[in-house]
């Protein structure tokens, strides 16, 4: 009898893994794991491979990476060739032909997105690292963050149908908390719509024309490329003609420079994390943008310009 | 009484609002009616007038397609046949028309191609141009040389399997210093390749010349492990990971025709070698990380003179590597390190006796600046065919970044040579990249 109530009991405990188990998902970086956390809940286990205050261009491609991906049911990459680094040999590498480029547990969650910056004529790499698909950092927009939402969870219910209203149910519930969050944070930024700024990467330009800021210049003089003496020169004084007082530094950039030209214009030099996971409090997708928006909205209250 | 005087008033403006709609009520049908008729007479001379312009507009579409204009009204369209794309055409010239020339439209040669373009596999040219200063006697280097021009080939196959050509060129000559097939999908989590590709024994051995951290290769692998091409010869890799709750676990197990330079030959077709390698690596935090290697080799020598003993004299080497890597997440383009070190011991059956030669580098490359990274390596290794006689010696390196495309690096060597005065070089590289953005070496 004992016996009996025990396997009952151990049949009981077992048979939901019979059933449709939890979605493996990995991602790029930990945006895309936390707006896939908000659409997948407990239907998912997510884990990211890039750490937010870590440069996204720059990940290594260590093997325990690949233990990660052997086991995923989905991959989700950015895209734009931000990953083209690190990505391929880890997805090569996984022997997993469920996350392969092309298979259906892969997702490039750029392809509804509204992407910025995508050259047109010739480009070379004179122009430094740049990114022939346009800008990859467009995730720093709740539009945008609406719409990866939806690709995320038109995938997770293409790959698990019995959960696709709980999916979709929470897509909603996102969406409706992302539009009320978008609509304070817009309301905050309001009085100060064209403020200009410096930024140290081209990693803010949906943010910017989302919350409506101004980007005048670049500390790096062309993407990827790191700073050089004349190019600071320059933009200190382009910064100082048109009274540009704030620069925001991405957390894995060295600030001496930054710091440098704040002292020659007297500009608020934030770092600014433009991922989830760059700094502490940014835990989550809505807190990235809490952060950010408190941080810059007291800066420019402290420096007075518009 | 004032209040029936307000009353009288508010009753008064009633009446007369009432009124006033009730009038406006009773002359509506007809203006309404005229209003309707006016309305659909404009309508309809508008529909008239853009029903014109897109005939019009259709026609031109048509012609600019190719195709002879659809009748403007009534007549079926004339659509290409189901099957049959529509030709691709570009407008004749201007000034072309009439004259005896061509009329209509032209047809573009070469345009269905253009789309298939899309599936060139991604390119890439690697410049590695090597400088040589002081005195060798033992193993010179030009003064200056285009050391190689490497041209990587790489896509997608299928589904199931992709492809990567990496042609090597030097100032004379060309080598297919890799081509495989890697088959990423078959069962039990096996990766495949089939092809000639660089062997997994060591680290060294698996690396192509642009991703190495020195100039050179280490005295150890040009003296034990087939000189600079090293084991790179035509078979088949599998790899398989070994699931363990602990660390990442790889065991690799390839054959080889038998052909790598001095360390292996093939006189027969069983004359084939093999490799064996096992990885273990471990991350020991988010910064820092090992990575472990043991890795066996056999296969036949050169040292059968004639046909009479041909398969007696085989080489087996073993090794050990070990790779140490920080590098802190939040400045990772700012700082990091590596340390490796590899140990090679060479078993050669040779006429006169068995060689027994061993060997090993150690080595550690500091990035003190985004752009900037300093080396250091020591290097000790008995010969392969006369384990008596030992080199060893000593680098310094100093490499700098322009970007992640060109690199300039500059090697001091110290050599000293078992049966040669010792050699003191100063060795410096440029090297660049065009095309495709590859991977990142880990």
């Amino acid at each position: 009898m004992k016996y009996a109530l025990l396997m009952a009991a151990a049949l009981a405990i077992a048979t939901p893994t019979f059933a449709q188990g939890k979605l493996t998902v990995v991602t790029a970086t930990e945006d895309l794991a936390s707006i896939a956390r908000e659409v997948g809940g407990d239907r998912i286990s997510v884990e990211a491979i890039a750490r937010g205050y870590q440069d996204p261009h720059f990940v290594e491609a260590k093997p325990s990476f690949i233990l990660k991906l052997q086991r995923a049911d989905v991959l989700i990459v950015v895209g734009r060739e931000l990953e083209i680094g690190w990505l391929p040999p880890l997805i090569q590498q996984s022997r997993n032909g469920k996350i392969q480029p092309g298979a259906d547990g892969y997702l490039d969650a750029s392809l509804q997105a509204q992407i910025l910056e995508i050259p047109t004529g010739q480009i070379t790499r004179a122009m430094g690292d740049v990114h022939p698909l346009g800008n990859p950092h467009y995730w720093l927009d709740p539009e945008n963050g609406k719409r990866i939402a939806k690709e995320i969870a038109d995938k997770f219910s293409s790959l698990r149908p019995n959960d696709r209203a709980v999916f979709q149910q929470r897509l909603a519930d996102f969406t409706t908390r992302l539009d009320a969050a978008a609509k304070g944070w817009l309301a905050k930024m309001a009085p100060y719509k064209g403020t200009k700024i410096v930024t140290y990467h081209r990693s803010f330009p949906n943010f910017a024309e989302r919350f409506g800021l101004d980007i005048i210049g670049y500390v790096e003089p062309r993407p990827g490329i790191p700073p050089t003496p004349q190019h600071t020169l320059d933009l200190i004084n382009e910064m100082k003609r048109q009274n540009v007082k704030i620069v925001l530094v991405e957390p894995y950039f060295d600030l001496k420079t930054p710091n440098s030209i704040g002292r020659e214009t007297g500009a608020e030099v934030l770092v600014m994390p433009p991922s989830v996971g760059g700094v502490k409090e940014t835990s989550d997708y809505f807190k990235l943008f809490d952060y950010d928006i408190n941080l810059l909205v007291d800066a420019i209250k402290k420096v007075g310009a518009k | 009484m004032r209040t029936v005087r307000v009353s009288c008033a508010v009753v008064a403006a009633v009446a007369l609002l009432l009124g006033a709609s009730t009038a406006s009520a009773q002359d509506s049908p007809q203006a309404l009616r005229q209003d309707i008729d006016q309305l659909r007479r404009d309508f309809d001379a508008l529909k008239q007038q853009y029903g014109e312009r897109l005939a019009a507009l259709e026609a031109k579409l048509a012609a600019a397609e190719g195709q002879p204009p659809a009748a403007p009204a009534g007549a079926a369209p004339a659509a290409p046949a189901a099957g049959q794309p529509p030709q691709p055409t570009a407008p004749v010239p201007a000034g072309a028309e009439g004259a005896g020339g061509p009329s209509g439209a032209l047809p573009v040669y070469g345009a269905a191609v253009t789309g298939s373009k899309v599936f060139n596999p991604d390119i890439a040219v690697i410049g590695d141009f090597l400088g040589a200063a002081g005195r060798n006697l033992t193993d010179p280097q030009p003064s200056l040389e285009m050391h190689e021009s490497e041209a990587a080939f790489q896509a997608v196959v299928d589904p199931y399997a992709r492809a990567d050509f990496f042609i090597s060129f030097g100032e004379s000559g060309v080598d297919l210093e890799e081509g495989f097939l890697t088959l990423t999908e078959l069962p039990g989590g096996l990766l495949t390749k089939v092809g000639k590709m660089r062997a997994a024994f060591g680290k060294v051995n698996g690396l192509h010349n642009h991703v190495l951290p020195w100039t050179d290769r280490p005295l150890v692998t040009r003296n034990l492990v087939g000189g600079e091409d090293g084991i790179d010869d035509a078979g088949i890799s599998v790899a398989r990971l070994i699931p363990n709750p602990w660390i990442f676990l790889e065991a690799t197990g390839q054959v080889f025709r038998g052909d790598s330079d001095e360390l292996f030959k093939a006189s027969h077709r069983g004359d084939l070698s093999y490799v064996g390698h096992l990885r273990a690596y471990q991350d020991i935090t988010e910064s820092s990380n090992i990575d472990l290697g043991f890795s066996y080799s056999r296969g036949h020598n050169d040292a059968a003179v004639t046909d009479t003993m041909p398969d007696s004299f085989t080489t087996q080497l073993y090794g050990v590597d070990a790779t140490f890597r920080w590098r802190p997440l939040q400045r990772s383009i700012y700082h990091s390190f590596v340390g490796r070190t590899e140990w090679i011991w060479s078993r050669r059956d040779q006429l006169d006796a068995l060689q027994k030669a061993s060997g090993f580098y150690v080595s550690g490359d500091y990035q003190f600046g985004r752009r900037w990274f300093a080396g250091v390596r020591l290097d000790r290794s008995d010969r392969a065919t006369d384990a008596s006689l030992t080199d060893t010696g000593g680098s310094l390196l100093l490499t700098y970044w322009p970007s992640e495309f060109s690199q300039v690096r500059a090697q001091y060597r110290r050599t000293n040579y078992a049966l040669a005065e010792s050699a003191n070089e100063l060795l410096f590289q440029f090297q660049f990249s065009i095309g495709a953005h590859g991977a990142h070496p880990f």
